[in-house]
């Protein structure tokens, strides 16, 4: 009691949300490993991971442990601290951008007044980490994937915040919690259908899915940005992708799809953190679908398609937007 | 190093493609020299899974080389080794019977498509469709136990022999075949649906190259490859052996010469290759599976030559005699080799992505190029 009464109670909140953020982002890389290999199992008619616990379901503790004995190989000729570095750098921002998700209408560690422009901005980050990291592998292919990293994410964040925008037009805020209160009537997905579908392409982009998994075709650059990587450093780049899944899958959800809101459930106290789930998970699953359904897109495809198509109509989408607002 | 292109000169930079590399199907090295993404020149580098086959042929009698041809294509084994077989047959006289004739037809024929499944599989793989791979490879999964039954082995058959086959078929073979052939009809349905209309498909592998006639024949190339320019020979048809003469079918040509007109001739014929064993299961003849031959049999002397249709294209043998029965000169020509020279041609200034992609068109099996 003593102890807990000389911290005062933000910073015991502060340490508790670390602890809890990174348990949840290390349980949520494992449940989407799971998830995405049992689910293009199922596409690929096979059963997926079968041997590890039942339904396989201890297969990714399994991996893990595994990829943390293993030894870590630094290629010789590259920096050593930056190569140490990159991995955390992929994960540390991810881990970050947390602390603004409303779970629930009780859960959530920080509602900041600027919550959407913080995520964002942490989120580009990631693509420092993967120049870092494929620069200095010292490797082609990796430089290859780096290259290819960033030239997509500058041009997919454009559209990406153009979308976003026209909901900040319509709940004038950009706290998330405000934008989900300001649901509270009719999802924000039945308004802006079109920043809606801009924003997962985006999304899909951003977090290097297919099909624009360009930075690590592996049909292409073998392993793109984190060939040379190994051990528990890769799987730091593999948690960060998962985590950045889940980021733009919850963004979507708070801003388009009603956050929390849903009907009540039998466990009152809980039923708005079960629903934002659900319909996370719903779009990881159609995220997934995807991934195993379509071939990918060759560059130059990628980057038209993004300033030919999205950005002109996520343009066009948001001055329609303005005008209506203000009218 | 640079290059011309046009009239300025441009400075690249090495890219060693391989022999490890997940798209190069084996141990295939390309030398690439790139500018940013763009290939400035593409040198494939062979010989990394060498082992003497040639040679081989000609230090051991004829009869211990006949397990080594289906070594060769492996993927196609026993197309590659009814071609030794034909030769062999064409130089000593002896006839297989017609039974066995039909037999090796329908097996050729399975065998087909399931290099053209692998191949489908494995091309959609390069372009980053991974789920493809898995239906193929469960359709060709059908065509292998279909085989194993009757030949004893899934990959490298030495099924045919001189004078025949090794085992007759029997009613579940049929009966399995013509479930098969129901089977890959609807298959191709649902390929037709998620592949060949795939926006993203298209827009792969549409006019990223165009291979004409002229181009075509300067460097020998043969098979699905040459077919899709318009030129529609096919062994089979131009100078039939074994049975095919006695069967109605097409010989899918294409007009462009595109990778996705490659694409359509490998789908269609492997529709054709059904037609062709519905035909040789409704007809098989009755008879004797294996002629009668003498246990030792010299090549008489003079040379000859025996030219099979294999998935990749023609396949040749040539065999000089000295009239014992171990041959004097052994010459194999694979379509691969042929079909991989022109990868410098076509791959200049090009992105390295669409170089991936040809590189899958051609559907190269490496142990057939390095023999």
């Amino acid at each position: 009691m003593e102890t807990v009464g000389t911290l005062p109670p933000q910073l015991l909140r502060m340490i508790l949300s670390a602890v809890v953020v990174i348990a949840f982002v290390f349980m949520n890389g494992l449940l989407l490993g799971y998830l995405e290999r049992k689910l293009a199992g199922r596409f690929q008619l096979r059963p997926g991971p079968m041997e590890v616990g039942p339904q396989g379901m201890l297969q990714m503790v399994a991996d893990a442990v595994k990829l943390i004995g293993k030894q870590f190989i630094i290629p010789r000729q590259s920096s050593t601290t930056l190569f140490r570095l990159a991995p955390f750098l992929a994960f540390v921002p991810v881990g970050v951008s947390f602390i603004v998700i409303p779970l629930s209408s009780k859960l959530q560690v920080l509602d900041l007044d600027m919550g959407l422009i913080f995520i964002i901005a942490v989120m580009a980050f990631n693509m420092v980490a993967t120049l870092v990291a494929g620069w200095v592998s010292n490797n082609k292919y990796a430089l290859f994937g780096a290259v290819r990293s960033v030239a997509q994410g500058v041009a997919y964040e454009i559209p990406m915040l153009l979308s976003l925008v026209t909901v900040v037009l319509l709940t004038h805020s950009f706290s998330m919690r405000a934008m989900v209160l300001s649901q509270s009537h009719i999802w924000h997905v039945f308004m802006q259908p079109v920043a809606f579908v801009i924003y997962f392409i985006a999304g899909l982009a951003e977090t290097h899915r297919a099909p624009f998994d360009l930075p690590e075709a592996e049909s292409e650059l073998t392993a793109g940005f984190h060939t040379e990587f190994s051990g528990i450093c890769f799987s730091f780049f593999f948690l960060a992708e998962y985590t950045n899944m889940f980021f733009v899958c919850s963004i979507a959800v708070t801003l388009f799809l009603g956050g929390w809101s849903g009907p009540p459930l039998p466990w009152m106290e809980y039923s708005g953190a079960i629903w934002f789930m659900l319909k996370v998970y719903v779009l990881l699953f159609i995220m997934i679908w995807i991934r195993w359904t379509f071939p990918r897109v060759r560059f130059d495809q990628l980057l038209n398609f993004c300033w030919k198509y999205l950005t002109p109509i996520a343009l066009l989408n948001l001055l329609i937007t303005a005008l209506v607002v203000k009218l | 190093m640079t290059t011309n292109n046009g009239n300025e000169k441009r400075q690249g930079f090495y890219l060693n493609m391989g022999p490890q590399h997940p798209s190069t199907h084996g141990v295939l090295r390309v030398l690439l020299e790139m500018d940013g993404e763009y290939v400035l020149e593409a040198e494939p580098v062979l010989g990394y899974g060498h082992r003497i086959q040639e040679k081989m042929g000609e230090s051991r009698p004829w009869k211990g080389f006949m397990p080594n041809t289906s070594r060769l294509d492996y993927v196609g084994a026993l197309i590659c080794t009814h071609g030794y077989i034909g030769l062999i047959e064409r130089m000593t006289g002896i006839e297989a019977p017609l039974r066995a004739e039909y037999i090796r037809v329908i097996t050729s024929e399975l065998n087909r498509i399931s290099s053209h499944l692998l191949w489908l599989g494995a091309f959609l793989l390069d372009l980053g469709a991974f789920t493809p791979i898995m239906y193929t490879f469960d359709d060709r999964e059908q065509i292998l136990d279909i085989l194993e039954d009757v030949t004893g082995s899934r990959l490298t058959y030495c099924y045919f022999r001189v004078g025949g086959v090794n085992r007759d078929i029997d009613a579940t073979f049929i009966a399995k075949t013509r479930a098969f052939i129901e089977r890959l009809r609807s298959r191709f349905r649902i390929y037709h649906d998620l592949v060949t209309t795939n926006i993203i498909f298209i827009k792969r592998v549409q006019d990223i190259v165009h291979l004409t006639p002229d181009m075509a024949m300067r460097y020998g190339i043969t098979g699905p490859l040459l077919r899709s320019t318009g030129v529609g020979y096919d062994i089979r048809k131009s100078e039939p052996y074994s049975v095919y003469a006695d069967f109605d079918f097409e010989v899918p040509v294409g007009t462009s010469g595109d990778c996705l007109e490659v694409y359509l001739v490998r789908l269609e014929e492997m529709e054709q290759s059904l037609r062709i064993i519905e035909q040789a299961l409704d007809r098989l003849p009755d008879g004797p599976h294996l002629a009668k031959t003498p246990k030792k049999l010299p090549l008489p002397q003079g040379d000859a030559s025996f030219s099979v249709e294999a998935a990749r294209g023609e396949f040749t043998y040539y065999l000089v005699s000295d009239g014992s029965e171990v041959p004097y000169r052994l010459k194999i020509r694979s379509p691969c080799f042929s079909n991989l020279s022109i990868l410098p041609e076509l791959c200049r200034d090009m992105l390295l992505s669409d170089l991936v992609m040809v590189l899958g068109t051609l559907d190269l099996v490496i142990p057939e190029i390095d023999r």
